[in-house]
């Protein structure tokens, strides 16, 4: 175990603590980088997907994460990103100028949707959140004269700067990554700045923070504002992905996708957000598996094993109908979230802090290290 | 003038539907602080029990009505001691999304078990209608508003006037607290749950001639039932079924007399005035946390 002696506070925030995060980083930038060259090109679409799931995690790790106010509503912010990428596309303006334009605009509605958060907390901010994605998905199948209601709107290949960039290119998965890494790094630099710790401080308790002098409003509105115009870019990379939007893509079930790529990471570290992003998008290959390669796998096992013949052939079947069974990925999502909240309630970035921390302490890890306390005095109600 | 009383009992009818289904939210937020996200996937399952007894078994409507009840308070218990007993205690919004992963799970596993179609069953109410003068009311959602009414005034006097329900706010307040007054804390939010999702089976059974029986007819009512229970600031009895009443009423005004698209919006638009104006509901409690 490496110990770092802080003589100064610039030490203390630094974002890589010692020389061996740089190897680590570098070689994970390198691996990313060479990616395209190694895998075939559905898995390369499926990274992609990490990649803008990840950016909207981190911008969920910075809403709920690190101000404590939950939001259902994020495929609404996704959205409005994508429409507007695909409606000034349309009108023929250039990428350079649309990509921030969404970030803007999506953050001007996250700062409108901030303002009533400021008197809302708890679940009524959740309803509230929720309304507001009702609203926005009814809006986008109404207003056809811009968004052709629910008939979708096809959005025409990124063009930056003359230059074409298909959905399917190495030039798509580095500008997506592009985005991811520096959408990451401002989450970083926000986090260790004045306004990340004020961030926290409202997380931890509001009427503490308020009395430290922090505007309460001010930073609400503002955490919601980030939040959106991050998830704004993502929608803008999502509807290139997509190559064509409409306004059932993004319903609540989208939402709560969303949350559970922070749930399953680790809402605490923005390393969750990237381990969350994995972890679902990934769920639909496996699902592919299941229906196809572990029926034929167990069956040859259990002739292998000495079954006979049509017994194995009848084993096949049965687990291929489990396999394509309607509705397996929801059951799958919903025992997913219970079982990271139940057991594992930090994420997959929870869980490597802890086996990192059991081989560097390693005789001496105490389980009580990571435990979570649980007040029975509720409060949420008077706050 | 007829047309508007007409569409004005729809509503309310509609509204009874959202109104029984938010007492569920209610009944276990008032105990536990627990918002159940899954309320309408119980609701559901309810419709699926009553179908299985009435439809495959070929029991009478009232027995089988009796054991989907039941049926669905056992599995409630079921769902607190193992999903939300363990959690109980950690930041709302982790219990929440619990229930919002246990209606994903629900749904699926139902749609697997009963397969995607509609299911129906035959009930006492399904034919005949209530004539006053022109009015006409359907007796299977006469049956659902009076079923609303009964419900409501039985629950409201169980938690203002009997022991348990005073129990039952006062874990609500302090679990702490209320368990060292003696209060068997587990067994009164064993016991909410097993409430809450019979009024929810009592919900389902009651729509299965309205609705259908149908793997997503839970989350389509739950997300109406909702606001609802929101609007009249959650954890308050009567306004569930107040604010049940305001978004179907709202609800199917906004469908007959606004232009097509409104139905579904306006009582989300209703909702987010409110709560504009009146953060905690229209009958929630007002407090602030004094430091």
């Amino acid at each position: 175990m490496r110990f770092v002696f802080k003589t100064d506070y610039n030490q203390d925030i630094r974002l890589l603590k010692h020389s061996g995060y740089w190897w680590s980083y570098g070689a994970l930038l390198a691996v990313l980088i060479a990616f395209p060259y190694l895998v075939g090109s559905y898995l390369q679409s499926q990274i992609v997907f990490v990649f803008i799931y990840a950016i909207v995690g981190v911008a969920l790790i910075i809403l709920t994460g690190f101000t404590g106010q939950a939001s259902l509503g994020h495929a609404a912010f996704l959205a409005i990103g994508a429409y507007t990428a695909g409606f000034l596309q349309s009108q023929g303006i250039s990428f350079i100028v649309y990509f921030p334009a969404a970030a803007i605009i999506t953050g001007a509605v996250g700062a409108m949707v901030g303002f009533p958060a400021l008197r809302l907390s708890g679940i009524y901010l959740v309803i509230a959140t929720i309304a507001f994605a009702f609203i926005v998905e009814e809006i986008l199948a109404r207003w056809e004269s811009v968004t052709h209601g629910n008939e979708g709107m096809r959005v025409r290949t990124l063009d930056f700067l003359g230059q074409p960039i298909p959905r399917d290119s190495d030039a798509f998965y580095f500008l997506c990554l592009l985005v991811l890494v520096g959408s990451i790094l401002l989450a970083l630099n926000l986090l260790r700045s004045p306004t990340g710790r004020a961030f926290i401080a409202i997380r931890d308790s509001e009427t503490a923070a308020k009395s430290m002098g922090i505007d309460l409003a001010g930073y609400k509105v503002k955490s919601f504002a980030i939040s959106a115009a991050l998830t704004g870019m993502a929608g803008v990379l999502f509807a290139h992905k997509m190559s064509f939007i409409s306004p059932e893509m993004f319903t609540l079930l989208l939402s709560i996708e969303f949350i559970m790529v922070i749930i399953i990471g680790g809402a605490f570290g923005v390393h969750g957000a990237v381990l969350g992003a994995i972890f679902i998008v990934m769920v639909d290959p496996f699902l592919t598996a299941l229906k196809d390669d572990v029926p034929v796998l167990g069956a040859s096992l259990a002739t292998m094993l000495g079954m006979a013949p049509d017994a194995a052939g009848k084993l096949r079947e049965t687990m291929s109908a489990i396999g394509s069974a309607a509705g397996l990925k929801g059951a799958i999502y919903g025992l997913l979230i219970m079982m990271f909240i139940l057991f594992e309630p930090y994420g997959l970035y929870g869980r490597w802090l802890k086996v990192k921390l059991f081989f560097q302490l390693f005789p001496l890890y105490k389980k009580a290290t990571f435990k979570r306390q649980k007040t029975y005095v509720k409060s949420e109600r008077n706050r | 003038m007829l047309d508007f009383i007409q569409q004005l009992v729809s509503g309310i009818a509609l509204g009874c539907v959202y109104g029984l289904i938010a007492l569920g939210f209610v009944l276990i937020y008032k105990a536990t602080e627990v918002v159940n996200f899954a309320q309408g996937d119980l609701m559901m399952l309810g419709g699926f029990f009553v179908f299985t007894f009435i439809g495959l078994i070929g029991l009478d409507y009232w027995l089988g009505f009796l054991f989907a009840v039941c049926g669905m308070a056992v599995f409630g218990m079921a769902t607190e001691r193992i999903l939300i007993r363990p959690i109980l205690g950690y930041p709302q919004f982790s219990i929440v999304m619990a229930t919002i992963g246990l209606g994903y799970f629900l749904r699926s596993i139902a749609g697997m078990i009963w397969g995607t179609d509609d299911l129906r069953i035959e009930t006492p109410f399904s034919a005949g209608v209530l004539k006053l003068g022109d009015l006409v009311i359907a007796h299977d959602k006469l049956s659902v508003i009076v079923a609303t009414v009964i419900l409501c005034a039985v629950l409201y006097a169980f938690f203002n006037y009997t022991r348990m329900g005073t129990a039952m706010r006062a874990t609500s307040e302090n679990m702490l607290a209320a368990y060292y007054m003696g209060i068997p804390v587990k067994r009164v939010v064993s016991l909410i749950w097993a409430i809450s999702a019979a009024v929810a089976a009592t919900a389902g059974v009651l729509l299965a001639p309205i609705t259908f029986i149908h793997s997503n007819v839970g989350l389509a009512l739950g997300l109406k039932a909702f606001p609802a229970a929101v609007l009249g600031g959650f954890g308050s009895i009567p306004g569930a079924v107040i604010g049940g009443l305001i978004i179907g009423v709202i609800e199917t005004l906004a469908g007959f007399y606004l232009p097509q698209g409104w139905k579904d919006v306006a009582p989300y638009v209703v909702l987010l005035i409110v709560l504009l104006v009146r953060p905690h509901g229209l009958f929630g409690p007002s407090m602030r946390k004094k430091v």
